[in-house]
């Protein structure tokens, strides 16, 4: 027990931090890489969207793997039954991750457009292709799916592609979006940054309608007392959003997308408590908080590990973004060919 | 063909592959933070350009350390869900310890070091390679105490309720004899991979770089001037590079002698397997260097072998006995044929695939030891600092050969010790066969092994044509780099570095 609560109910906790670390981080540079053909006009200005992201993607996107980790030390279960079961998915996934992460690192290294064309296309599509299913997969998991009394998933790839769970896709690719577009329009200086601004206050609107009406969906089927509460505050956050890019307040308006897919994220994850994968076969066969959980010996010694490195994790993360707080523009990008091999 | 058969290729696969860029990036961060901090307080421009130089080879490296990483985090929970289920209370731990402690450190520091030119002040952005040198070392620490676990199982107990291991000793878990053995093993292997990898490509330059065609014929002093630098340069690179590779052979070897000690004695089938010994021998068993006979090892047609040596790398006596094959799967038969505990094994063989123990045994032990002798070959021809010479032309190939060697070493290693265990994945306690996936169908499994093989194939194509075009450039010339904590940094000049 730590402050009342059940060290299983922690871990509950703590998982949700890590994926709303993950979706508040990796979904604005999941947005950038999608916009790179809509706000970039020039090999220039495609680079500078580039940049944006340059230092901090990979730090973002750890939050995923220690998600995953966190997942398999304190619920083990859960993380048998959901990596197993959600496969193909999660191969997709995995491919888009590898060939994304290698566009950021190998695009700048070859002398030909086309070359550069190629990397572009998988910096886009490695981009989009998460930002979609990551919206499928949590949408299933929240609705339930068939998991029988072996704790297995007896579903098959279609199981996944049904409405709810698609338009929880739609809505984490256009909040995705949206938050790229924030994030561009308060990291870079210049013409994209105007562009980027005026787009981001469309994709906003759009964004703000399907997760109205997704948000309101889960609420119906799962939702709790304290799942309602996040989602209107997402919501009010997300319009708060919106309001602040149209009036030129990009730091406000990028908050705004961050507190939102936080909440949001926050939400399900009160919908889904105390359940951690509801069984659509009989709720008898549900994964929940203690029945996937680890020991209590485990999670001790896991909260320990957290509670003193979480802390130095956050600050310099933070730090980093301190670090490169600066707007880029066309005119930071060196000329010289080979300066970005350098 | 079954899930689990494929499951093991598809395991196999990414998992060398994965480890093909691992010892480079334990290594080169550990190299390239004392090539910048060598910068730091000389100021000697060979220092920069080789921090350079080297950090742009790393990088490219990492990248795909990075992404096949991913992969094996996922793939315990996609292909293997059983096995998660049962060890996840003890191996989870330190996975989910590795992400937080090493992974954040590696990924953050590294992009403050890539980006970092115009915004660190010097000291700074060099403390980053080596606090990304730390995050590596966190992460081979806990990876492996992960690995050692399942070679030797350690502070647990076995519920019998849940069917389960659970956790009882977290410290018992880190402290394992078998981890603190393979870890300096592995890591040391690596700064050597790393060594051989700075010493190869310095050899290879040192004969091809981009002024040495020039500099027999031409007379200009300017070209000359730089080609003696230049050599200056890479024979300063081959000298830190034979340091590795010495420190970290003779490391190896001790490391790995103490490890055949501590696998004779909770691991014997092993032991046994690397060796192809069927008989036991009670004194003086010979060490076999090669044999040429029937594929399992039963017959041999021509046998090259070392007396006694055998029983001195097993027992560190000349005398002492090393259980063969036949006896020892009598007695894994009692030992685990009567009582199986639970479900997590069926009753079988309890002998690993012997042709491929053995033969990977001695690739990793040959190929290790060739690279040393490479090494220490062309640190010999570069002992004089002589930098009009010129090397013979055939140090090129064995510059390319030689960081190749290493890395093939330390696939084999792995091969053989994964391979050496079968057929338990956790020894003792449970089959590889029981802890696949039950509910990943076998097109699912086909479709996972197929588009990585592929993927994998065409990103290895991709880095070693990367790689071949950034060494042939050879280092930059130097130029001084933007000194962010001086007050006259320009905040505003385009950046040192972009993607």
């Amino acid at each position: 027990m730590i402050l009342g609560l059940e060290l299983t109910t922690v871990w509950f906790i703590l998982i949700a931090v890590l994926w709303i670390g993950y979706f508040t981080l990796e979904g604005f540079d999941f947005g950038v890489g999608m916009l790179l053909p809509v706000l970039a006009r020039d090999e220039t200005e495609r680079r500078v969207l580039i940049n944006t992201v340059g230092p901090v993607w990979d730090g973002n996107e750890v939050w995923v793997l220690v998600a995953g980790g966190a997942t398999f030390a304190a619920f083990p279960e859960w993380y048998a039954t959901l990596f197993s079961g959600f496969y193909l998915p999660l191969l997709l996934i995995l491919v888009a991750l590898i060939v994304r992460n290698l566009a950021f690192e190998y695009r700048h290294k070859g002398d030909t457009a086309q070359w550069r064309a190629r990397w572009d296309a998988a910096l886009i599509l490695g981009s989009f292709v998460p930002a979609l299913l990551w919206g499928v997969a949590f949408a299933n998991i929240v609705r339930g799916v068939p998991i029988d009394a072996d704790k297995e998933f007896t579903g098959t790839l279609f199981t996944l592609l049904n409405p709810f769970g698609l338009l929880g896709g739609v809505v984490t690719l256009l909040l995705f979006l949206t938050h790229g577009a924030m994030f561009v329009a308060l990291k870079t200086d210049g013409e994209i940054r105007h562009r980027a601004r005026a787009l981001a206050v469309r994709l906003g609107i759009a964004a703000a309608a399907a997760a109205v009406v997704f948000l309101t969906w889960t609420q119906v089927i799962t939702g709790s007392a304290g799942s309602s509460i996040a989602f209107m505050l997402a919501a009010a956050a997300l319009v708060a959003g919106i309001g602040a890019a149209a009036r030129g307040r990009e730091g406000w308006a990028f908050l705004g997308t961050f507190v939102t897919i936080a909440l949001a994220v926050a939400g399900l994850f009160l919908a889904l408590f105390p359940d951690v994968m509801p069984s659509t076969t009989d709720p008898a066969f549900s994964l929940t908080t203690t029945n996937a959980a680890a020991t209590d010996y485990t999670l001790t010694v896991m909260t320990w590990v957290a509670v003193a490195f979480t802390p130095i994790v956050l600050g310099y993360q933070t730090w980093t973004y301190w670090i490169f707080r600066k707007r880029i523009s066309t005119r930071h990008i060196p000329t010289d060919e080979l300066a970005g091999a350098r | 063909m079954e899930v689990v058969d494929i499951a093991r290729w598809q395991f196999g696969i990414i998992t060398v592959y994965h480890f093909l860029f691992v010892p480079l990036t334990i290594g080169l961060t550990l190299i390239i933070a004392i090539f910048e901090t060598a910068w730091l307080r000389t100021g000697r421009p060979e220092y920069l350009r080789l921090t350079k130089f080297f950090g742009k080879l790393f990088l490219i490296n990492f990248a795909l350390g990075l992404v096949t990483g991913i992969v094996q985090e996922f793939q315990f929970g996609m292909n293997w869900s059983d096995y998660s289920r049962f060890v996840g209370d003890v191996f989870g731990a330190p996975l989910a310890i590795e992400g937080l402690l090493a992974f954040f450190l590696e990924s953050t520091f590294l992009g403050l070091w890539i980006f970092g030119w115009d915004k660190l002040p010097r000291a700074l952005h060099a403390a980053c390679m080596w606090i990304v040198h730390v995050g590596v070392l966190f992460s081979s620490w806990f990876i492996l105490a992960a690995n050692s676990w399942m070679q030797h199982p350690v502070g647990y107990t076995y519920n019998a309720e849940n069917g389960r291991a659970e956790l009882v000793d977290f410290w018992a878990v880190m402290v394992n004899k078998v981890q603190l053995v393979t870890f300096p093993h592995v890591v040391l292997a690596a700064y050597m991979t790393a060594g051989a990898f700075v010493i190869g490509i310095s050899a290879w330059l040192y004969v091809h770089h981009r002024h040495g065609a020039a500099d027999r014929t031409s007379t200009d002093p300017g070209v000359v001037e730089t080609a003696r630098t230049d050599r200056a340069m890479y024979r300063t690179a081959i000298r830190l590079g034979a340091v590795f590779m010495v420190v970290g052979g003779i490391g190896v070897a001790v490391s790995g002698d103490i490890q055949g000690k501590i696998m004779t004695e909770v691991q014997p089938m092993k032991m046994a397997a690397a060796e192809g010994l069927y008989e036991t021998h009670e004194s003086c068993a010979p060490f076999s260097i090669l044999t040429v006979g029937t594929p399992d090892g039963r017959e041999e047609k021509f046998a090259l072998t070392v007396p006694c040596l055998l029983s001195y790398l097993g027992t560190g006596s000349f005398d002492g006995e090393v259980q063969g094959i036949d006896e020892l799967r009598e007695t894994y038969r009692e030992e685990y044929g009567q009582d199986p505990g639970a479900a997590y094994y069926t009753p079988g063989e309890y002998v690993p695939n012997i042709p491929v123990t053995y033969w990977s045994f001695r690739f990793m032990m040959g190929l290790g030891a060739a690279g040393a002798v490479g090494g220490l070959v062309v640190l010999w021809l570069t002992r004089r600092r002589n930098d009009g010479a010129t090397l013979p032309h055939w140090v090129g190939p064995v510059g390319i050969a030689l960081p190749l060697a290493l890395v093939a070493a330390n696939s084999f290693g792995w091969i053989f010790t994964e391979m050496g265990r079968q057929p338990w994945v956790v020894f003792g306690l449970m089959t590889t066969e029981r802890g696949v996936s039950p509910g990943v169908s076998v097109t699912e499994a086909l479709i996972s092994v197929i588009v990585l093989t592929v993927l994998y194939a065409v990103l290895a194509v991709v880095e070693v044509g990367l790689l071949a075009k950034f060494v042939k450039a050879g280092p930059e010339p130097f130029t001084e780099p933007p000194d962010p904590g001086s007050p006259d940094h320009d905040r505003d000049a385009p950046l040192t570095f972009a993607y």
